[in-house]
């Protein structure tokens, strides 16, 4: 079965396309990272596939169920499916992270207080914020930030996750520290994740394929080959077979 | 001059709608007690220092005027009734309006333009939960009910300002102060005015909640929103004011006297 499938894909922003006809299919539990430079609409695929934008061509299928022409209800129900992580962790500000976390098992689960804590602990020791269950938003350093978004991304156990640049403006050591969440979760191996990410060192170490969106389309798709080497993955072949445009990446890789 | 009128009427539209909405989702499960006792406390709570003080300053600087004109007409015994009257029906509950519409409007909708700027009012969306119903309806019902109460406070330190006023210059007691004040008030004259503030609550919270909900374009939007969240819901509260007068006149047509 697979987990998302985007097909003939279109969306324009005041008359300038943004996403032109772009085709994927992404298959279940696969990690599949989206590269591009700013403004080439990776932020925007990852909203088509959450419903947060709608396309103005094309359909877009989550779990084999087009989501495009879905009632509120409907995308509701298919979103309980998805977590995503927001580029800047996105909690919510006047709920402190264990509101932020409880939230959701609140609304859409019948389960007790008493399981609702555990689970948001347990949750929040996953990303080591056990000991910040009770801070605000605002008392979050960046890096804190992203985890505590992941933790809500994940905390309802959804099929699939979208990372919006899980790992941008962290150090090093912080953005290893997410990679190493994400590759725990791909190793569990129940979790379809698409992550738009400009770090290749990620890419290598979580991705299973990788597709560079560029010119409203995706100019290479390909496997991420050997995430422990430091052989270049087989997508910058692809890319290289890119006459027009491959120089521009030369220099990320 | 046309493009204007179509901006207006959009505005008006995109507004009725958003109204619209609101009526119908509050009414709806789940209802969100937490957060609209958070706003409550946010927006009646904390606007109580600002409305009891303006309405003391208020009454304070009417009675000094008042007194000045009606001491001319030998009516200087009148001037407690003036001021209960004035301050019951019209002074206190559009002080009370604007003031609020001043310090909450512009809060709301800062808060929830930097919300939707920084993805908040999405990853909400995301998470399956109505970010209209968790982020929008408790601020119409906490300002539905948190004005009418702020109202009778600005009601009372009026009063209080005036009889501080007057007590300066004639060494009036309170007690004749208070007997004269409320000899013309009557129930009439006090509950259709303070209640209807509660649709300037409704007005400020639903103004500003859209310009903050439909933020765009980042910090500039921000505060855009906050600067038109009041600048709207100011003059929305005078307008309509004008006509809840008319209907308060017809339906207590004794006020009206």
């Amino acid at each position: 079965m697979s987990g998302v499938t985007f097909e003939k894909v279109s969306r324009t922003f005041a008359g300038r396309p943004v996403l032109n006809d772009v085709s994927f299919s992404i298959a279940s539990e696969e990690a599949l990272c989206i590269m591009g430079r700013s403004g080439t609409g990776k932020s925007v695929t990852l909203k088509l596939m959450v419903g947060l934008l709608k396309p103005d061509t094309g359909s877009i299928r989550i779990h084999d169920r087009d989501i495009v022409n879905l009632d509120e209800d409907g995308l509701s129900q298919t979103r309980r499916l998805m977590g995503f992580l927001f580029q800047s962790g996105a909690l919510f500000s006047p709920f402190s992270l264990n509101d932020n976390l409880a939230l959701p098992l609140q609304r859409f689960t019948k389960k007790s207080k008493q399981e609702i804590d555990a689970l948001v602990q347990t949750q929040l020791d996953e990303v080591g914020l056990g000991n910040d269950r009770y801070k605000m938003p605002a008392e979050l350093s960046g890096g804190m930030r992203k985890r505590a978004g992941l933790a809500r991304a994940l905390i309802l156990q959804p099929s699939i996750l979208l990372a919006d640049e899980p790992t941008s403006g962290l150090d090093g050591v912080t953005a290893g520290e997410i990679d190493d969440l994400l590759l725990k979760l791909k190793e569990k191996g129940t979790t379809t994740m698409v992550i738009v990410t400009h770090d290749i060192c990620g890419v290598r170490r979580v991705g299973d394929r990788l597709a560079v969106l560029d010119q409203r389309r995706i100019i290479a798709l390909g496997k991420v080959r050997g995430t422990s080497s430091y052989r270049l993955p087989d997508t910058f072949r692809l890319m290289r077979r890119c006459r027009r445009l491959s120089n521009r990446y030369l220099h990320m890789w | 001059m046309l493009s204007l009128l179509n901006a207006f009427l959009e505005f008006i539209g995109n507004l009725g709608l958003f109204a619209l909405r609101a009526v119908r989702r509050a009414f709806l499960p789940p209802f969100e007690c937490r957060m609209i006792w958070q706003q409550i406390g946010e927006i009646g709570w904390r606007s109580l220092p600002l409305v009891v003080s303006s309405g003391f300053a208020v009454g304070l600087v009417l009675t000094l005027h008042t007194r000045s004109t009606l001491v001319r007409f030998g009516a200087e015994s009148m001037i407690p009734t003036v001021q209960s009257l004035s301050f019951f029906n019209e002074i206190g509950p559009l002080v009370a309006g604007l003031l609020v519409a001043g310090r909450v409007g512009a809060g709301i909708g800062a808060e929830l333009a930097g919300m939707r700027v920084n993805e908040e009012i999405d990853a909400v969306e995301v998470l399956s939960v109505d970010s209209f119903k968790l982020l929008v309806i408790p601020q119409i019902v906490a300002c539905i009910l948190a004005l009418p109460i702020l109202t009778v406070f600005i009601d009372v330190a009026g009063i209080n300002g005036g009889f501080l006023a007057e007590r300066s210059v004639s060494q009036i007691s309170l007690h004749l102060y208070l007997n004269r004040a409320f000899s013309l008030v009557g129930w009439a004259t006090f509950i259709p005015p303070t209640l209807k503030t509660a649709i300037f609550g409704f007005i400020i919270a639903l103004v500003s909640s859209w310009f903050g909900y439909t933020a765009v374009d980042g910090s500039v939007g921000v505060g855009r929103a906050a600067t038109n969240s009041v600048v709207a819901s100011s003059l929305l509260i005078i307008m309509t004011d004008v006509i809840l007068v008319k209907a308060i006149f017809f339906l207590f047509p004794d006020t009206a006297i």
